[in-house]
């Protein structure tokens, strides 16, 4: 999230560094906020709610961090290509 | 349970155990390199694992036999409260996600093999990487003992704990065994022993968990009926309390707890000395960030299990102790076979981690008390001796503790270092973000966290147990339950923050930084980034 500044010239906050930051921020919001999800209904297979949606949340968080992963490659790679190769 | 030797399990299990067994003194072997004296080597697998092995290592390392058999313990115990592991270990992941990858740059830099190294490094401060090092310690031996917790819970299931009657040598017999073979092999291979063995772990573990999942619903009519059966018994109320035992989704109440629970257990997991120990020893940056989105898998794979403690219920397992109630269910469910091959899973589940955990401990104290306190000039050689040497007294500390005292002491102090390792963490992120908290204002925060935490934690009770009843207690200011550990860390953060304004009004001496900036953000082909050993280690690339 708060990555330091790696460049003295570029931007630190870019739209895509909210979108990663967003992307990690995402599961502590839904995790932490219990009341939402503390539930029975609805039962899926047999299940409740309150147990099959924090499963849910696994695959979900699983996803947002490889966004998160794939948009943080390509932001490190965009900074290089622009500073002609030197640091990361 | 004890009565009689359940044969066919006990020999899936013995033959299980034999094979990682051999694989665990061949691992020496596996990706050697020239120089095997230095503690790079034997301490961290020479850096050079990849993203398999390390999501292997890492998958061993934190979900431990411990928690195969706590976690849905704590499901058919009191029903929603336990699930939060589930929550926790999504956490994490993001967590560690923007942590973690600078934590591995600035350590090749710099050549540190320890979380105590890096703060020396960072701030110039003995005392405080002696604080982390030591509550790294402290933390860990418990959680080492858990794992042999594990092991007795499955040999007892099997019958080969022996009854409460039986001499005391021939009732711990098997687990001295299982002891003995691990700190061999952990002596002789270091890090790579676990890393070759926790393929074993895993597969047996994947493997039981599936059929598990869908053979054991089926004999019990679905989840509707395990569900159902569940509820009544959560609202039958218990004698002790004369409260409901649990429920199956938390009340008002709870929710605070479970979310604190969460997120300080989530904070805390890679303050411990294991995990760190385990990514450190990954080839690269990438390869951790790449971590990051596959060991999820992991927690649904957690999450799965503890289901188990539903089905545990429904099938009518009725236990003392709770431990025992996830053997009890498979040894009752599968055929003998399968149940030798579940107890297999989480018998070398708990080696994997505790050979981890050994060596972690063992590291710490070679570098940020032996090298830094006793013998300065210590070489590569003498401290891979030492670390050795250390990795089996730590072993032996464990094993002593589980024999002579009660379980529920080796419970209790697991519990209070997850509250005690959390308290290193203003120090550890914290600088690696910043240099801005001064040194001494962190070891005071610190100092303070650990001391409301014991004292919090202590004045816990529960219907059995007068102190340490519990992980959960009033936070202060707010009213709500919550978890110790949390608030011990906030409060940690506030005197660091507080005290870092005044001594830095005052001036006092800031120390000396080792790294700069661009170390942060280093990875492996960099200039200057050791891939394989430190600096001050002279030995060959592989």
């Amino acid at each position: 999230m708060s990555q330091a500044p790696e460049t003295g010239r570029e931007p630190v906050v870019t739209p895509v560094r909210v979108v990663i930051a967003l992307c990690l921020v995402a599961p502590f919001v839904a995790m932490l906020w219990v009341g939402s999800y503390a539930k029975t209904d609805p039962v899926v297979i047999g299940i409740p709610f309150f147990y099959w949606y924090q499963m849910l949340w696994v695959v979900l968080s699983t996803a947002l961090t490889m966004v998160a992963y794939k948009l943080w490659q390509r932001d490190q790679r965009a900074r290089r290509a622009s500073k002609g190769g030197a640091g990361r | 349970m004890n009565d009689g030797v359940n044969g066919v399990a006990l020999a899936v299990f013995v033959f299980f155990f034999v094979l990682v067994t051999v694989m665990g003194f061949l691992a020496a072997r596996w990706r050697k390199a020239a120089n095997e004296h230095s503690l790079d080597e034997w301490g961290l697998g020479g850096r050079s694992f990849g993203t398999w092995v390390t999501w292997f290592l890492l998958g061993g390392d934190l979900y431990t036999a411990y928690t195969f058999v706590a976690v849905p313990a704590a499901i058919y115990a009191a029903g929603a409260a336990g699930f939060f592991a589930v929550p926790y270990t999504i956490l994490v992941y993001p967590l560690i996600f923007t942590f973690l990858p600078r934590l591995w740059s600035v350590s090749h830099k710099h050549g540190y093999v320890t979380t105590s190294d890096f703060v020396r490094g960072r701030f110039g401060s003995k005392g405080l990487s002696l604080a982390v090092a030591l509550t790294g310690i402290l933390a860990t031996m418990p959680y080492i003992a858990l794992q042999l917790v594990g092991i007795q819970a499955v040999l007892d299931v099997m019958g080969v704990g022996g009854g409460e009657s039986t001499h005391w040598f021939v009732k711990d017999l098997p687990l001295l065994i299982a002891f003995g073979v691990l700190a061999a092999y952990t002596y002789s291979s270091g890090l790579r022993a676990p890393a070759l063995i926790a393929f074993v772990k895993d597969t047996l573990i994947y493997l039981v968990i599936a059929v598990a999942i869908i053979y054991i619903p089926i004999k019990l009519g679905g989840f509707d009926d395990i569900f159902a059966k569940a509820s009544e018994a959560y609202n039958e109320t218990n004698p002790a309390t004369g409260a409901p035992r649990g429920a199956l989704v938390p009340g008002e109440a709870g929710q605070w707890t479970y979310a604190t629970l969460a997120l300080g257990s989530a904070l805390a997991l890679f303050m411990y000395p294991h995990s760190i120990t385990a990514t450190l020893s990954s080839r690269s940056r990438e390869v951790i960030r790449r971590n990051t989105t596959i060991l999820p898998l992991y927690s649904l794979m957690l999450g799965l299990l503890a289901l188990l403690g539903f089905m545990a219920i429904a099938a009518g397992v009725k236990v003392q102790n709770g431990q025992l109630a996830i053997p009890q269910l498979f040894e009752d469910m599968f055929p003998a076979w399968f149940a030798g091959v579940a107890f297999a899973a989480i018998g070398i589940g708990a080696l994997v981690p505790a050979a981890i955990m050994s060596i972690a401990a063992a590291n710490l104290f070679t570098r940020n008390i032996y090298k830094d306190f006793l013998k300065p000039d210590a070489t590569p050689a003498q401290e891979t001796k030492v670390s050795k040497i250390v990795s089996l007294l730590v072993k032996v500390g464990a094993l002593a503790f589980v024999l002579t005292m009660d379980k529920t002491v080796a419970i209790n102090f697991q519990l209070l270092g997850g509250i005690w390792i959390l308290q290193t963490f203003p120090a550890l992120v914290g600088g690696l973000f910043t240099r801005w908290f001064h040194r001494w204002a962190l070891l005071a925060g610190w100092a303070v966290g650990m001391v409301y935490g014991t004292v919090a934690a202590y004045g816990v009770a529960s219907p059995t147990q007068k102190h340490f009843g519990g992980s959960a207690k009033e936070i202060p200011g707010i009213g709500e339950i919550g978890y110790i550990g949390l608030t011990a860390f906030v409060i940690n953060v506030l005197v660091t923050v507080v005290l870092t304004f005044v001594l830095k009004a005052v001036k006092a001496p800031e120390g000396v930084d080792q790294t700069k900036p661009e170390d942060y953000t280093a990875d492996a082909g960099d200039p200057g980034v050791q891939v394989e050993l430190p600096p001050a280690t002279a030995g060959s690339a592989h």
